[in-house]
């Protein structure tokens, strides 16, 4: 059974289709790539999964449970994070909380129960920063964890942002273009992060990435847009030599 | 006195529209609630009474005159408050600037030419007619054909100039105008000064029409012509002037068969209801925030 | 409490009693247009409106009802915390700048409603009620508030609430219902508006709809902004600066307005984050004495 599961998927901003009836399965514990020249609507097709927009049409269903209407929180509660392109920290928070609030959703323990410390929200509290500190020791944070996260370097962001996308236990992960701006030696740390993600917390990994070297070697899968629409999708030998990719894709790198 | 209260409403609204237009304009290309811009109103109705009063002049001098003063003003405040902070800072810091603007230049008045209500001279003889069952004070003739040249004036300049093109280019998307090659920094100068003139132009003429000019009287009136530029959809020129129109009569008719004690509460009445069930405004479009 | 009365009203010039007690007042309010503004980074420019609520609530209940003095206090801040969350509810929908407006108009139609309003004396506002806040009642109130802001900032609610304002989408990707939140920001706010003003109107004997106009709403907004959006010594020091200033400037007091006007733009450009920016109590309390332990890798 598939993790993600999506039909006939379209996007319209007023007139302009970025999306167009995109038909997709994604299988567990896999790590799917999706390529495509810039504005081919990749991210939108993140914004889609991931409630920020309600596609026009279509259905998105993830492990048996349509998706397509839901709120962006819930679809996060549901066991799906997320990273993004232009990064989205929260600048004023440390490093360490920035991972703790998206731990956090899950917890019982209300306002009441927080405002007077009782001993179940303490305990909760333990846990989560437990778990949030496992998390940024894992992307080499664990140093600059009481940092606000805006003074991180570039590369530390993406990484802040992948744990923090850990934190709420999903078991499908976005990552859009987690490479960009990344030198050749953070990209190969990168690639072994990716994996030992996926294999570590059997996770399925969505990825959106321009660095053809990094999606070849690590994709598993892969899925071509161009102009909103799915060109071509199979293992990153048949991508290489599907002449439809080579014209659109492929062929303008080289 | 159905008619006349619609006359009544249609003169009080294309002063909110004229006032409307400054918001809409400046909101559709920086997005930023220009809360010193009802002050601009207010100082231009000052240097009309000004103008008047110790120059002599007439109202036609007396607006241009104002309208002038008012343009440089606009542009001086955004340089100093809102510049500094474009593009750096969350958007909460331009907004509680532009709130501090407003106050300083309001007490700023205050102290320049005291609390109290002023008035303007019998500059020109403020006769009436009666047009079947309706009184027609030929302030009202002014006021309307003013405001209707000054949006048509205004229409075109967007339209067909170099300037509205780059006006317009700007409020579709600031950052691509800039990578054309658009001048952002003077495209928004311009903004501010065409916002204030009209402004100022409208305070002018409230100024002779209502016959009383006071410092705090642009708070109330920016507050009511950003309802108006919200009514009829924020970013819009049409729809300022449409809003505008609309809240000046739902106004008076609100005051002659409610109650006048709730004035100051039907304009924000109406733009609560507005912004809950169609915050896009009559003519805005509806947004998709980008991500 | 009637021994610490005693004594301080024994040590204290009842001037500077006056303003000790008014300021108190102002950080209660401060700290809950902190939570909404300041944590939660939603722009309230309407206060005022719930603090007159407040006020309004608590005075007639005394007056015409003869409750007990603590139950109007109650009674005037739950009032207050409905309407916050009936205001919170256009923030499902609204965006900053749309809800700054319908704050203005909320505040200004409760302005209005009051000035004709049969009950709290229409224009001239309701006098004769009894004194009934004293120093050391502000005194444990304003502790309280302070310790229990400081709680929930720090707590998991608190951290979303500063998410949300760091940025939405983001919170809502990590599963942050952020409706329920703002809406939650805006009843708290509004709940210690509406508390402060109950206190204000059972201190001054008297008050009126100018008491709670646009200005006053500013006013709060400035202290908020002064010290620092979104931290606690900051609404704190911001609310005793712009308390005990116009006492000192009483003698320009017309100039108190340019100051705030200017003082609202000059800290915008210059520092944006305000006097203490995002310092927390717990930052003054625990001073870095923490050793750094590496933890084992594998
Ligand atoms: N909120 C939006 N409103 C209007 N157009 C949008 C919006 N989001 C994306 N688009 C358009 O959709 C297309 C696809 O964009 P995007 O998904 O960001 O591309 P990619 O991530 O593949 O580079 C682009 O033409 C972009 O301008
Ligand atoms: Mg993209």
């Amino acid at each position: 059974m598939p993790v993600l599961e999506l039909q006939g998927v379209s996007q319209e901003f007023g007139g302009l289709r970025a999306l167009d009836g995109i038909d997709m399965k994604v299988e567990h514990n896999t790590i799917f790539g999706i390529i495509g020249p810039n504005g081919a609507g990749k991210t939108t097709l993140f914004n889609v999964i991931t409630g920020i927009y309600t596609p026009t049409e279509g259905s998105l269903i993830f492990r048996d449970t349509p998706i397509a209407s839901l709120s962006s929180h819930k679809v996060a509660r549901l066991g799906i994070g997320r990273t993004f392109q232009n990064i989205r920290l929260f600048n004023r928070l440390s490093v360490l909380d920035n991972v703790k609030v998206a731990a956090n959703w899950n917890r019982s323990a209300g306002l009441l129960a927080s405002l007077l410390g009782m001993p179940a929200y303490v305990r909760e509290q333990k846990q989560c920063s437990t778990k949030a500190e496992e998390l940024i020791t894992m992307m080499g944070l664990y140093e600059k964890r009481r940092e606000y996260a805006q003074s991180l370097s570039y590369g530390e962001q993406r990484r802040l942002e992948i744990a923090r996308a850990l934190a709420s236990n999903p078991c499908l992960l976005l990552l859009d273009e987690p490479a960009a701006g990344m030198n050749s030696s953070e990209k190969l740390e990168l690639m072994d992060l990716i994996w030992k993600i996926r294999d570590d917390m059997q996770l399925t990994i969505l990825l959106v990435e321009h660095d053809m070297h990094l999606v070849m070697n690590i994709c598993e899968q892969i899925a071509v847009l161009d102009y909103g629409r799915k060109i071509a999708e199979g293992d990153p030998e048949q991508i290489k030599s599907d002449p439809r990719v080579i014209q659109s894709y492929l062929g303008v790198e080289q | 006195m159905l008619w006349q209260q619609l006359l009544n409403g249609l003169t009080l609204g294309s002063t909110y529209a004229l006032i409307a237009l400054g918001y809409t304009m400046v909101y559709g290309i920086v997005q930023l609630i220009n809360f010193a811009h009802g002050e601009i109103y207010m100082v231009g109705a000052f240097v009309g009474l000004v103008l008047v009063t110790v120059w002599d002049v007439n109202l036609g001098v007396a607006m241009v005159g104002a309208m002038a003063v008012c343009m440089l003003l606009g542009v001086l405040v955004e340089r100093i408050a809102y510049r500094p902070l474009r593009g750096k800072s969350s958007r909460l810091s331009p907004l509680i600037s532009a709130l501090g603007a407003s106050i300083f230049l309001s007490t700023l008045m205050a102290l320049i030419a005291g609390v109290n209500t002023r008035r303007y001279p019998a500059i020109m003889d403020l006769s009436s007619f009666s047009w079947g069952p309706v009184q027609v004070s030929s302030m009202q003739v002014i006021i309307l054909l003013v405001s209707a040249l000054l949006m048509i004036g205004l229409q075109f300049m967007v339209r067909k100039t170099r300037i509205g093109k780059a006006m317009r280019a700007c409020s579709q998307d600031l950052d691509a105008a800039a990578l054309m090659g658009i001048n952002v920094n003077r495209v928004i100068s311009y903004t501010f000064a065409i916002g204030s003139a009209l402004a100022a132009a409208g305070g002018v003429m409230v100024g002779v029409y209502y016959n009383a000019v006071w410092p705090y009287m642009g708070t109330m009136a920016g507050l009511k012509a950003f309802a108006a530029a919200v009514l009829g959809g924020i970013g819009s020129i049409p729809g300022a002037m449409l809003g505008g129109l609309t809240l000046g009569v739902l106004e008076i008719m609100g005051v002659a068969y409610i109650s006048s004690s709730f004035k100051d509460a039907i304009a924000f009445g109406i733009l609560i209801l507005v912004l809950i069930l169609r915050p896009q405004g009559i003519l805005g479009e509806k947004i998709s925030k980008k991500v | 409490m009637k021994l610490l009365e005693q004594w301080i009203t024994g040590i204290i010039d009842p001037y500077y009693l006056r303003i000790i007690i008014l300021m108190g007042i102002n950080i209660i309010i401060a700290l809950g247009l902190n939570i909404t503004t300041g944590v939660t980074g939603q722009l309230s420019m309407g206060h005022a409106g719930f603090m007159s609520i407040g006020a309004y609530t608590s005075a007639i209940l005394t007056l015409k009802l003869g409750w007990p003095f603590w139950l109007t206090l109650l009674a005037g801040a739950a009032v207050a915390a409905l309407f916050g969350f009936v205001i919170g509810l256009p923030a499902l929908r609204l965006e900053g700048d749309y809800l700054a407006i319908v704050t203005i108009g909320f505040a200004e139609i409760v302005r209005v409603f009051f000035l004709n309003f049969e009950p709290g004396g229409k224009a001239v506002g309701l006098s004769g009620i009894p004194q009934e806040t004293s120093f050391s009642l502000v005194l444990i109130i304003t502790i309280l508030v302070v310790f229990f802001s400081q709680r929930l900032l720090s707590s998991r609610i608190g951290k979303a609430m500063y998410a949300i304002r760091e940025n939405e989408i983001a919170a809502e990707a990590c599963g942050i219902n952020t409706t329920h939140l703002k809406v939650l920001s805006f009843v708290l706010g509004a709940f210690l508006g509406g508390l402060g003003g109950a206190l204000y109107a059972h201190y001054m004997y008297y008050i009126s709809p100018q008491d709670f106009d646009f200005m006053r709403s500013i006013e709060v907004l400035n202290m908020v902004v002064l010290g620092g959006l979104g931290s606690i010594p900051g609404a704190i020091l911001g609310a005793a600066i712009l308390t005990i200033l116009p006492e000192m400037l009483r003698v320009v007091a017309e100039y108190r307005m340019l100051f705030y006007g200017a003082l609202l733009v000059i800290l915008m450009i210059f520092r944006p984050n305000g006097l203490l920016g995002d310092i927390r109590l717990y930052d003054l309390v625990k001073p870095k004495r923490e050793k750094e332990v590496k933890p084992c890798r594998s």
